[in-house]
């Protein structure tokens, strides 16, 4: 099967312009239950006022540490879990008005971090890859999974007929990525896919994860924690802390210059891969803060070292602060903010 | 010797069941008192193994072990009893991956210090609880009174960490394992545990293991770093020389793949395949079946052990060829 054959791509409609994904204002609170009566207790404002939008062909990586709401915004991005408030708009058409939950799900797939907990154990992976197809109604389901395991780089003849406990985590995580491609979907969101590989083998999936954006033109959400791949794959980032987007910008310029102090923090605590020149000082202190009770003003302000007392009341809006669509939510970027140091701070 | 704190020699571990897993085959090293000493290896690589044997926390009735491991010039594979215990805890101690596992979760992090303290030291509860403020101090906990009275639920990631660090160094050890401490946290928390493991080390003179798959935490905790594969040690060197001199061809790819300095777009070069799933002894060399400068000598056995520098080796037939084009 060649490629055009194997993937029966969804036509464009909005043109190059239109933004693939535009999500707008989305949040997801979830209750804690507690007590006999399991009344809600808390909630855990996990995904809080958050925009952006995916381009046509290009790769978002969104990075930040876990409880940041980097994976929720991506479940309610694909439609797995129901938001609370915001818009979805895939290519023009939002969510529950021009689009249907099946047509979404039809137009995003999503790969896990978790390779062996994503497959069904008692299905062999030839049924896992075409399951979504043929519930679908694309034609010829079980050629398609053949088709991408042998574009995936496993043979058919030698893999199609295994269960999962039978591969290892890399080639596991390769029948997740043939099983997202076999609904042949415009979006791939990939949820810390090469996270749990080892180093040797996360290599060989990145590379198979740049043919496959090529050959199929894709788009991608690059989900990860680790900046150094997420500086490798991604053309624009996003980066998000406590449940907001503190900071987005194109690849190059957010290395040249974190505006987030957030941002800059996160990039000051990786390993410095130079033994004459180890960090001496951690970036921040402490862990961050819990996500039921998320600090008042900027969710960042109590372990922020530029923090005013603005900061603790107030909460900064992301605004432009760069040419290339360099964007920041901090009160240091805001010359009309009334922080003693706005504009002061590169 | 005397003037080293741990000597493995021949070390071999085998699991027994179903099927034989050769997970450690002749495995090699020394560490001198005070030296920190990273091993790096991917999943499945017998670091965790070694560390393990070194607690004698593998099961004996599955488990085979041959050579020999001196802790101190003590050989701790004869010990058993008292002698085991005081060595489990008092004269070696670990810090493991998922503290969340490791502390237990119905007593308080202060009587969980305190008590080690009392079973090691022998001293009353009063004094032992004195000890474990003294350690919460240490690494840093803030308003550790009142975190003596925490459980462990009731901590973040980063501070629980901290308390199995407290735990670990309570009483003292010469030589303190570290099994990925710092994996399961963020990256703002890991590299506060980073400085906090390297500050305590200087001040309290511990030998440290820590066990690793990222080149980055290596690099930023150790002096020393061996690289294992398969159950081997195919490289050990200085930090130095492992960053800037990586000579087997299988340090070299672990180095390509950490991305660091990676352009957008340039094709990754990634070692192709998968580690040996050890089923059989290694007769010939491990990674020749993934690696790019392997002949047929390389399958025919064992690779020789060079020794570029002192303290310092490689085991490949291939180690002085000139670097490939990179």
């Amino acid at each position: 099967m060649s490629a055009t054959e194997l993937y029966d791509r969804l036509p464009d409609r909005g043109g190059p312009a239109q933004p693939l994904l535009t999500v707008r204002g989305l949040k997801k609170y979830f209750p804690i239950r507690g007590g006999i009566l399991g009344r809600t207790r808390a909630m855990v404002q996990a995904v809080d006022g958050v925009s952006f939008e995916v381009r046509k062909g290009e790769t978002l990586g969104i990075v930040g540490e876990s409880g940041c709401g980097k994976s929720t915004t991506a479940r309610l991005a694909v439609g797995l879990i129901d938001r609370d408030e915001g818009d979805i708009i895939f290519d023009g058409d939002a969510l529950g008005d021009t689009l249907s939950l099946r047509e979404l799900r039809r137009g995003i797939q999503m790969v896990f971090q978790d390779s062996y907990a994503s497959l069904n154990p008692r299905l062999t992976i030839e049924e896992s890859v075409a399951f979504g197809a043929r519930v679908q109604g694309l034609s010829d389901p079980m050629g398609r999974a053949h088709g991408l395991l042998a574009r995936v780089g496993l043979d058919p003849a030698r893999f199609a007929q295994r269960y999962p406990h039978e591969l290892s985590g890399g080639q596991r995580q390769r029948v997740n990525i043939a099983r997202a491609l076999a609904m042949s979907p415009r979006l791939v969101v990939l949820d810390e896919a090469v996270s749990a590989l080892d180093k040797s083998v996360e290599a060989q999936v990145l590379n198979l994860l740049s043919d496959l954006r090529a050959e199929f033109g894709l788009t991608y959400i690059f989900i990860s924690h680790d900046l150094n791949v997420v500086r490798y794959i991604s053309d624009r980032v996003l980066v998000m802390y406590l449940g907001e987007v503190v900071e987005v910008a194109p690849v190059a310029a957010i290395w040249a210059r974190q505006a987030h102090p957030y941002t800059r923090s996160l990039f000051s605590a990786m390993p410095s891969m130079d033994p004459d020149n180890r960090t001496e000082e951690p970036p921040l202190t402490g862990d961050p803060p819990n996500p039921i009770d998320p600090p008042e003003g900027c969710r960042f302000h109590t372990r922020c070292p530029f923090a005013a007392t603005l900061c603790g009341r107030k909460a900064p809006q992301l605004r432009k602060i760069g040419a290339d669509g360099h964007l920041a939510a901090c009160h240091l970027h805001d010359p009309t903010s009334g922080h003693p140091k706005a504009g002061k701070i590169a | 010797m005397t003037d080293k704190l741990l000597e493995i020699d021949h070390l071999t571990v085998r699991f027994k069941g179903a099927r034989t897993i050769h997970a450690i085959n002749d495995l090699s090293l020394s560490l001198g008192e005070g030296e920190t000493l990273a091993l790096l290896g991917e999943s499945g690589s017998g670091k965790s193994v070694t560390l393990k044997a070194l607690l004698r926390l593998l099961p004996p009735k599955r488990t085979e072990i041959e050579g020999d491991i001196r802790v101190g010039g003590t050989d701790i594979l004869r010990l058993s009893g008292r002698s085991l215990q005081r060595y489990r805890g008092g004269d070696v101690s670990m810090v493991f991956q998922e503290p969340a596992l490791a502390l237990d979760p119905v007593y308080t992090v202060g009587a969980q210090i305190a008590e080690t303290v009392m079973r090691h030291k022998g001293v009353s509860r009063s004094e032992a609880m004195e000890v474990a403020l003294d350690m919460l101090k240490r690494v840093k906990i803030p308003s550790p009174e009142r975190r003596l009275q925490n459980y462990p639920h009731e901590l973040s990631g980063g501070m629980r960490q901290r308390v199995m660090i407290a735990l670990a160094l309570a009483c003292r050890p010469r030589l303190l394992l570290a099994d990925e401490p710092t994996t399961a946290l963020d990256a703002t928390v890991q590299i506060q545990i980073l400085l906090l493991l390297r500050e305590l080390q200087k001040e309290f003179g511990m030998g440290v293991i820590f066990v690793t798959h990222d080149i980055g935490v290596a690099v930023e905790i150790s002096e020393r770093i061996a690289v294992m594969y398969a159950g081997q040690i195919v490289e050990e060197g200085t930090t130095r020389e492992i960053i800037k001199d990586p000579r087997h061809p299988y340090t070299r790819g672990l180095l390509a793949a950490n991305l660091h300095d990676v352009a957008r777009g340039e094709r990754l070069a990634a070692i192709p395949g998968a580690p040996p799933a050890l089923e059989t002894r290694p007769a010939s060399c491990s990674f020749a079946p993934r690696c790019a400068l392997a002949g047929p000598d390389c399958r025919a056995g064992l690779p020789p052990v060079v020794t570029p520098a002192p303290r310092r080796r490689v085991a490949c037939l291939r180690a002085d060829e000139a670097v490939p084009a990179e």
